[in-house]
């Protein structure tokens, strides 16, 4: 149960890169808890932007390409995006006790403080200042969502066809503003199929893989 | 208890249609609670999406507040359970099937494949958040997108900083 889903980062085909670098680290249930709860307690504006921060970059517990890929599996699956990365990740680490305490975590500081936010918000939500510092706050958040997609991007070292897909989800969410579930519907076997092309299974086809 | 129960499928069924976050649930939410039941009025919907945005953590949390609005604090319970069990219930079996698939050779390349997806709508959702924030607050908004964006690229800062100077910015700018 403990074990990766993935294969050891050492055995990967991918050439080692100064970012993709060398081992993770395995939390323990306490660390998981507490690393979820410092996602849900940072997660202004982009959680999946936070926990990529908290995951990758402060524990080490994956490596950028490994939480990518469970990001894009949280983002194929209904449900919000994190939320289901949680659950994967705690699974993953710690079976359901994992996947309890990862979703736990991340959910219990952002409800306290919405409950709170909530009995307050009729009192100073109008109150001189506090609009312009949101609205400061919301164009940093965009801002460091922004960072975050092209700082992944960067790490990746995605193939052009993968840059192709990226653009045309970009295009596609951003400027034409086709519903989310309508783009990863379409998406999705178009760029598995790629994937799958490169690493050179394509001629079996996917499906036949499958059944086996 | 007949509300409550209402809530809690009307959640359960947003939950499974919020493919890739809760703003594409936003309009079938929208039309459940404000156009179907008439549970909330559309003034209110908007100021409850703007207060669930304004805090930290996942803006799944929209429905949170929805139920709290709708049923007080038992509304809030079941309308969060609602909207986080079913697509963690999912979210759990397919990981389980990837688990169980591990080693499988297609199985990396088919996650793979997912990757550039995962970026592009990440990317996607911040330059849906600039344009909103532009439209909002104007020029000033964008060159704090601007400079949080490059500094969250290039450096590796906390991004607690970019946002703290984004309020700051705000202040002293908008």
């Amino acid at each position: 149960m403990a074990r990766p889903i993935g294969l050891p980062v050492r055995s990967r085909p991918l050439p080692p890169t100064p970012f993709d670098s060398p081992a993770t680290v395995s939390p323990g249930r306490a660390d998981l808890f507490l690393g979820f709860l410092r996602i849900g307690l940072l997660g202004f504006g982009g959680v999946a932007a936070w926990a990529r921060r908290v995951i990758v970059e402060e524990r080490r517990w994956l490596t950028e390409r490994e939480y990518a890929e469970i990001l894009g599996m949280g983002q194929i699956l209904p449900g919000p995006n994190v939320g289901n990365s949680a659950v994967m990740i705690g699974r993953r680490f710690h079976g359901l006790p994992g996947a309890l305490l990862a979703t736990g975590g991340m959910y219990l500081a952002p409800l306290c403080i919405l409950i709170v936010l909530s009995l307050l918000y009729e009192n100073f939500g109008q109150k001189p200042g506090v609009v312009p510092m949101m609205q400061g706050i919301a164009a940093g958040a965009a801002g460091m969502v922004i960072g975050t997609a092209l700082k992944m991007a960067e790490r990746l070292r995605l193939t052009v066809e993968a840059v192709a897909i990226l653009a045309v989800a970009v295009v596609a969410a951003a400027w034409l503003r086709i519903s989310l579930p309508l783009i990863v519907v379409v998406l999705a076997p178009v760029s598995i199929a790629l994937s799958l092309w490169r690493a050179g299974l394509i001629g079996g086809n996917g499906a036949g893989g499958m059944a086996r | 208890m007949t509300l409550l129960l209402q809530l809690l499928w009307t959640f359960s069924i947003l939950s499974l249609v919020a493919i890739g976050g809760a703003n594409s649930a936003l309009p079938e939410m929208h039309r459940r609670l404000v156009e179907m039941h008439g549970w909330l009025d559309d003034a209110t919907f908007s100021q409850l999406y703007a207060l669930a945005q304004a805090a930290p953590g996942p803006n799944i949390l929209v429905a949170s507040v929805m139920g709290w609005a709708i049923a007080g604090p038992a509304g809030m319970a079941v309308a969060t359970v609602g909207m986080l069990l079913p697509a963690a219930t999912l979210a759990w079996i397919v990981a389980g099937f990837a688990l169980r698939m591990r080693g499988a050779p297609w199985l990396k390349p088919a996650q793979g494949g997912l990757v550039p997806i995962a970026v592009g709508l990440l990317l996607a959702a911040g330059v849906i958040m600039a344009e909103a924030s532009t439209a909002q607050a104007g020029w000033p908004a964008l060159a704090i997108v601007a400079v949080a964006g490059a500094i969250v690229w290039r450096t590796d800062y906390s991004p607690l900083w970019v946002l703290a100077g984004g309020g700051v910015l705000g202040l002293l700018l908008l």
